[in-house]
């Protein structure tokens, strides 16, 4: 609990990071949202049975996390913690699709695998440039750009209302863990009846926290629309960026890179 | 709204649970006065104040804000003139720095550019930390981030200023920050504390609470030389106005 706990609060480090200075930092939000929609919808529009066509995707958060001074080594920890998700999705394939589809000399590689390996490429392409652009954004710019780009405005406060939930859900189990810690005196577990009031507690005291701080937004003028004093506009430099991501990505989505490049080579060779 | 009157009639409040929490409170609070409602653990102060912005609904009577019912209708009024600091400041700061967390407020009214960073940055000196402003709310001390939740609600210049216990958890020289700035500000002031030499010293009077029912109301001198009064509701002199612990002599200037 603890260490998923600090997890959380490390994804609050992610949101500092978007006071950072940079020229990504400086795009306007709309511009960053569109270009990680894009490249969201080209990862996950291929096949399950496709992964070389994937690696060509990484450029995208190369680039930007060498722009943005974000480190990549906190990133990568942070994906680390997607693993365990990705690996209850996609442990099975292997076990139920055992039709071999690559061979590599005496080795057969099943169809499983490949699915699995392009389910977890996937997965750290998709959700890693989501933790870019958050901590380039910030997630109230994040969800305000969502707003101006055409969603419904409730559905953009719940995004807003749900990530703010998620901190105070992990904060109040912190402090319920910990006092639970200290007074078991070192024993590990106090068995499951204390976990289930625990648990049932911890909601309650969630609730009750997460409408408090909805009161104290209320109490400073929230009216259910975001407001950041970062003043951008839509200027050139969006315009470039939407064009040339957007370009690369779909030229990417569409030729199969890996394929053209080893095509050229058996071509120059013969 | 022109006077900042404050108005409690009848009111009552049971908690879900079936606590009463307040049995029958009323008072009249004028524009510019400075108030100071006490009382042991659990009389009620916290449940009292936070009817006055709508947090809790009364199980029965009213509250008027300045000329105005507190009603659904009337609630986004009321909670930009009525600027609250909770006992809790956690519940209060949920930006992701200090600066945004002041920020908050005054870019909902309306503020942008350099004005909106001068009322931050001057909201956030006024309070003594001006040298927080890039940090993280939930990296700071308990001392620091009450200071940064009264920023946040100065920052909304409010008309009526209720504050829960505004100076447990501070240092002395804090307190005394505090209590100078309280003394300019000169519109309503409401709060409860246990810090009754500030409550001396800051309010002409003194609403005690004691089991949800308002024992006494009247000027705090009188309030606080009433032994047998301050005895039943489980309160004490202040420390200013009790005799000297080392001679025993009362001390000089009361
Ligand atoms: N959410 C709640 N549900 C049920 N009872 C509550 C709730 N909140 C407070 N109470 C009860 O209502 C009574 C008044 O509580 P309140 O918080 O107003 O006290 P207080 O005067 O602010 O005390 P303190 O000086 O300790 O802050 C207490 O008996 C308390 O147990
Ligand atoms: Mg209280």
């Amino acid at each position: 609990m603890a260490s998923l706990h600090s997890a959380v609060l490390d994804l609050r480090r992610l949101e500092l990071m978007a006071n950072g200075d940079s020229t990504i930092h400086r795009l306007d939000a709309r511009a960053k949202v569109l270009v990680t929609l894009v490249f969201i919808i080209c990862v996950v529009s291929y096949t399950r049975y496709e992964l070389a066509a994937l690696f060509p995707f990484f450029i995208f958060p190369v680039v930007m996390v060498s722009l943005t001074g974000i480190p990549p080594l906190f990133i990568i920890g942070k994906l680390a913690l997607l693993c365990p998700f990705v690996l209850a999705m996609g442990l099975f394939n292997p076990v139920f699709d055992r039709e071999i589809l690559v061979q590599l000399g005496t080795l057969g590689i099943s169809g499983g695998w490949i699915s699995f390996a392009s389910i977890l490429t996937r997965s750290i392409l998709t959700v890693g440039t989501a933790f870019i652009l958050v901590g380039t954004t910030g997630f109230t710019a994040v969800c305000r750009a969502l707003e101006r780009l055409g969603m419904p405005q409730v559905f953009a406060v719940q995004l807003l209302f749900l990530y703010r939930y998620i901190f105070v859900l992990t904060e109040e189990s912190g402090r319920a863990s910990r006092a639970r810690e200290l007074r078991s005196c070192g024993k590990k577990g106090l068995g499951i009846r204390s976990f289930g009031s625990m648990t049932g507690h911890l909601l309650l005291r969630t609730w009750q926290r997460a409408e408090r701080v909805h009161m104290a937004m209320l109490a400073r003028g929230f009216s259910g629309e975001f407001r950041t004093h970062h003043v951008s506009r839509f200027g050139w430099a969006e315009i470039t960026f939407i064009t040339v991501w957007s370009g690369l990505l779909i030229f990417m989505r569409i030729f199969n890179i890996p394929h053209l490049l080893g095509a050229l080579l058996a071509g120059s060779i013969s | 709204m022109s006077h900042h009157i404050v108005q409690v009639k009848g009111l009552r409040h049971i908690y879900p649970d079936g606590t009463i929490a307040l049995q029958e409170v009323s008072f009249l609070i004028h524009h510019g006065e400075s108030v100071a409602i006490i009382g042991a653990n659990g009389a009620g102060k916290s449940t009292l104040l936070q009817h006055l912005n709508g947090y809790l609904t009364p199980t029965a009577g009213d509250i008027n804000i300045g000329d105005f019912p507190l009603t659904r209708a009337t609630l986004p009024d009321i909670r930009r003139t009525v600027g609250m600091v909770f006992q809790d400041p956690d519940d209060q700061l949920f930006m992701p720095t200090v600066f945004d967390d002041v920020a908050f407020g005054p870019l909902n009214l309306g503020l942008s550019g350099s004005i909106l960073e001068q009322r931050v940055e001057e909201c956030l000196s006024r309070v003594g930390a001006a040298h927080l402003r890039d940090k993280p709310p939930y990296h700071l001390s308990g001392g620091e981030k009450k200071r940064v939740a009264i920023a946040t609600v100065l920052a909304m210049s409010p008309d009526i200023l209720v504050m829960d216990e505004p100076t447990s958890g501070l240092d002395p020289h804090a307190r005394r920050q505090l209590l100078a700035l309280l003394k300019d500000f000169s519109h309503t002031k409401i709060f409860t504390s246990h810090d009754l030499d500030m409550v001396f010293e800051l309010c002409e009077r003194t609403i005690i609470l004691h089991e949800g029912l308002v024992k006494a109301d009247g000027p705090t001198r009188e309030i606080f030389n009433n032994a047998d009064l301050l005895a039943e509701c489980c309160l004490e002199k202040p420390f200013s106005m009790q005799n000297c612990a080392a001679c025993g002599r009362p001390k000089t200037g009361l």
